[in-house]
């Protein structure tokens, strides 16, 4: 019986529901006038302000810059996958740690689930990176103000997808959140579970 | 292996005691190098807060000017009984109401002493409130947003001046008339004063939760100038303490007669009786006339509404209740030291300060031990209920404050001085000079059982040479002394809004949490708020023109508007829709008669517009809010009144 690696590999799986409850990522954007940042959380669910009107905020002055607004959750389909996918990967997680707790399974489902997972998630990354572009980068022709680099290249907008980046008056700081923090240590607890299931496994064989 | 954890957290430990001590090393060191540093004292570097709020009245500009101590940088001005062109108060319709009294708008009055709400005897920095002298007011200021929120006429009183102080625990307002007057008015020759005037003492109870005003009752005393009051603190709670002159009663030449009498009184009013006394249905209804006006934060509108009865309580009706304590040289000041034993009158003719102490008044009560009385209220003998003088002291004492740590602060208008002195002893400390003609002195919490005696601010009636010259008129001032030492420190000069009558500090970190930083939109309850842009219009009824109109950086919603004529009374009914911080957006039209506005985040702001003309008309935004705030700006055309051009209104469209 892998006992052990079983109910690590359910705690790991577990921990994916976190992002059901905290943001994934945090983005900040200070400056000068805002001495109090303003920031957006990005949940699996959608986008919300760190404080309540952020958002509003936020599109208020982006709107000088011909950024689009900040998209509701309806009109990303992101916020209906991302849920179903974490969703679906916490459920299978806790049932190959059962199994395995029962010897039903074998350890090496233990690391099928985490490269799965991996996966999955440099997909999700790479997905938010291409909104994060396309949010700086589609700008409306008609902005209002339409600054330009040194060089004569229109200036783009795109947040870093993580670190610090200076963008005109703003300081923006992105970074991963609770969320992301929980996900990865599940990950991590499923990786430990391989490698105790291994041990467990040769033990009861 | 727990034995080396322990031995770990100890070296830790000792190690954090160690860096403790050398830090406190540091910084008594530092201080030895610049002990002598009024500018190192006061200074509060770019970004920083001050330490204490302090609000200072305007005096005769009727406003409540907001400053930080002990930088002394002026934060804001309130107005509370004046017109502000700045932020449209009293100029926009929603506030026209707050000035309304029973002579109708009254746009000025004398405001004269702060005192901040109190909860248990300590400062709670819910609200400040402040009296208008002149026509009978008293008003209260929000803490949260700084506003006056409500205004309440006095009836029955003239020269409201021993106000607006309040009770330990907010139960009260209290606010004395100066001048007594005929009580209900009425014509008649003003040489029959004597003994036919009334001075009335009027109880104004605060709602603990919401804070509404409302006054409980009026104490009808003898024709006397009521001058200054503090309330009993501590063991004395339940009592309230007002100085007079003009126990003579003359009604003429006032400076020599009623200057006569070697003594006049300082009256203790027991209100715990006499409120007991009205709760159980004692008083008289008597008919009135005063205002009430009341500003609803919601719908960021206020309301007038005149009262039209009072409750009047003939002192000799509740036996027990009001003392005479005879006091020295028409006293000014009449101030109860932080534990309510000691009341200080500040005998304004002569040089020596008369301390009454609450445990004699209360056994001299007991023994009846009475010198006669005055229209039957008795007046108690002198020596009876004397603590003790504080002799010679400094000529002309006008008011005392306490520093907590047993010492007072008396300011001498004569002698143009401070002068501390210890409560228990009455032995002077130190003197220093101000510069000129002090009037009150305020220690933060002052008025409060836990005064925070760090400075005291006095303010000063004259300035002459002080500052550069400014024609006839010079500033009033304010001066700022370190008294955490044995002796005084003159740290700060500055310049105050009108003339600083008295002003009440607190710590910083009491209302700071609690500031406003904007309104709600969807809270908003405007009668005429636009909260969503697609309902911005222009309606018209008869001649009446009322635009619906909303304001985001950096336009307005609608920018074009059609259709008003000559005549036309035109109402701007103006929503500022942004939700952040210190973005307000201001509007006016050109020939308007009237104020601008300045519209806070999330506030609805109306004004009227005549046009005079046939044109094309201009508005704009006043206050800089965005990079495109030059941009943010409309047009109205105007048209002949007999033209038959239809309303029309847009945003965007060519």
């Amino acid at each position: 019986m892998m006992k052990k690696a079983g109910i690590i590999m359910i705690i790991g799986s577990l921990l994916l529901l976190g992002l059901f409850k905290f943001p994934l990522w945090n983005i900040m954007l200070g400056a000068p006038q805002y001495p109090d940042p303003m920031g957006m959380n990005i949940h699996i669910t959608g986008i919300e302000g760190v404080h309540e009107f952020d958002i509003q905020n936020i599109d208020g002055l982006n709107h000088y810059i011909g950024m689009k607004k900040i998209p509701k959750p309806e009109e990303m389909w992101e916020f209906e996958v991302f849920p179903l996918v974490i969703g679906g990967m916490a459920i299978i997680g806790v049932l190959i740690g059962l199994l395995g707790l029962f010897n039903k399974v074998s350890y090496k489902w233990f690391l099928g689930w985490l490269i799965l997972m991996s996966v999955l998630g440099v997909m999700g990354m790479y997905d938010f990176n291409n909104w994060l572009t396309e949010y700086g980068t589609d700008l409306d022709p008609n902005a209002i103000m339409k600054m330009t680099h040194p060089d004569g290249t229109p200036m783009t907008y795109k947040p870093p997808l993580l670190g610090h980046q200076k963008m005109l008056n703003f300081d923006v700081d992105s970074f991963p959140h609770t969320g992301a923090y929980m996900l990865f240590v599940g990950m991590l607890l499923t990786f430990i579970a391989f490698f105790v299931g291994k041990k467990e496994w040769k033990t009861n064989n | 292996m727990k034995k080396s954890v322990l031995f770990i957290l100890s070296l830790f430990l000792a190690a954090s005691f160690l860096s403790c001590d050398n830090s406190e090393n540091s910084k008594r060191g530092d201080r030895g190098a610049l002990a002598s540093s009024a500018a190192e004292k006061v200074y509060v570097a770019p970004g920083e807060h001050d330490e204490f709020y302090a609000f200072i009245s305007g005096g005769f500009s009727g406003q409540l000017s907001v400053y930080g101590l002990p930088s002394g940088r002026l934060l804001k001005v309130i107005p509370v009984f004046s017109q502000d062109a700045e932020k449209a108060w009293g100029y926009n319709e929603e506030t026209k109401p707050m000035l309304n009294t029973s002579h109708g708008f009254v746009p000025w009055d004398d405001a004269h002493h702060p005192d901040i709400s109190q909860t248990n005897g300590k400062l709670d920095g819910r609200w400040v409130f402040i009296n208008g002298n002149n026509t009978p007011r008293i008003a209260k200021i929000d803490l949260t947003t700084f506003e006056t929120t409500e205004i309440i006429e006095v009836p029955n009183s003239a020269g409201n001046h021993s106000s607006s102080f309040v009770t330990e625990n907010t139960e009260y307002v209290v606010a004395g008339t100066r001048f007594s007057v005929p009580v209900p008015q009425r014509d008649m020759p003003i040489k029959d004063y004597k003994g036919n005037f009334k001075g009335s003492l009027t109880f104004i109870s605060v709602d603990p939760e919401e804070g509404q005003m409302d006054i409980k009752f009026q104490l009808m005393m003898p024709g006397f100038d009521y001058d200054l009051a503090h309330p009993g603190r501590g063991k004395s709670h339940g009592w309230f303490f007002f100085s007079t002159y003009n126990t003579e009663e003359a009604n003429t030449l006032m400076e020599v007669n009623a200057s006569q009498n070697d003594k006049d009184f300082i009256a203790a009013v027991n209100w715990k009786k006499i409120e007991e006394y009205v709760n159980n249905g004692g008083g008289k209804k008597m008919p009135a006339n005063y205002a009430h006006n009341v500003y609803d934060e919601d719908t960021h509108t206020a309301t007038s509404t005149m009262k039209k009865e009072v409750l009047v309580v003939d002192p000799l009706e509740v036996p027990g209740a009001v003392f005479l304590l005879p006091t020295p040289k028409s006293p000014h000041g009449c101030d109860v030291d932080p534990t309510g034993e000691y009341i200080v009158g500040n005998g304004k003719l002569s040089a020596d300060l008369t301390v009454h102490s609450y445990t004699k008044m209360v056994e001299a009560i007991e023994n009846e031990s009475f010198d006669g009385e005055a229209y039957g209220i008795p007046i108690l003998k002198f020596e009876d209920v004397l603590a003790g003088t504080v002799k010679q002291a400094g000529l002309g004492p006008l008011h005392t404050e306490f520093d907590g740590e047993g010492n007072a602060y008396t300011s001498f208008f004569i002698s143009s001085e401070v002068v501390k002195w210890n409560v228990e002893t009455r032995e002077v400390i130190d003197r220093k000079p101000c510069y000129y003609s002090v009037g009150h002195v305020m220690i933060p919490g002052g008025n409060s059982a836990e005064p925070f005696g760090k400075y005291v601010l006095a303010m000063n009636k004259i300035t002459k040479d002080r500052y550069l010259p400014t024609g006839p008129e010079v500033t009033q001032s304010a001066q700022l002394y370190d008294i955490t030492g044995e002796k005084m420190e003159l740290l700060l000069d500055f310049p105050t809004i009108g003339e600083p009558h008295y002003a009440a500090g607190i710590p910083a970190d009491i209302i700071k949490p609690n500031s406003r930083k904007i309104f709600k939109l969807d809270e908003n309850k405007h009668e005429h708020a636009t909260l969503n842009n697609g309902d911005a219009r222009v309606e018209r009824d008869g001649n009446e023109v009322h635009v619906y109109m909303t304001m985001i950086r950096s336009h307005f919603t609608p920018d074009n508007i059609e259709g008003i004529k000559v005549g036309d009374k035109v109402y701007f009914h103006v929503t500022n829709h942004e939700q952040d911080y210190d973005v307000p957006h201001g509007i006016s039209m050109i020939g308007a008669n009237t104020s601008e506005l300045l519209i806070m985040p999330g506030q609805t702001e109306t004004f009227v517009w005549e046009p005079k003309q046939p044109g094309v008309w201009p508005f704009y935004c006043t206050d800089f809010c965005s990079a495109l705030h030059q941009e943010m700006q409309g047009y109205v055309r105007v048209s002949p009144a007999n033209s038959n051009i239809d309303l029309s209104w847009s945003l965007g469209e060519d």
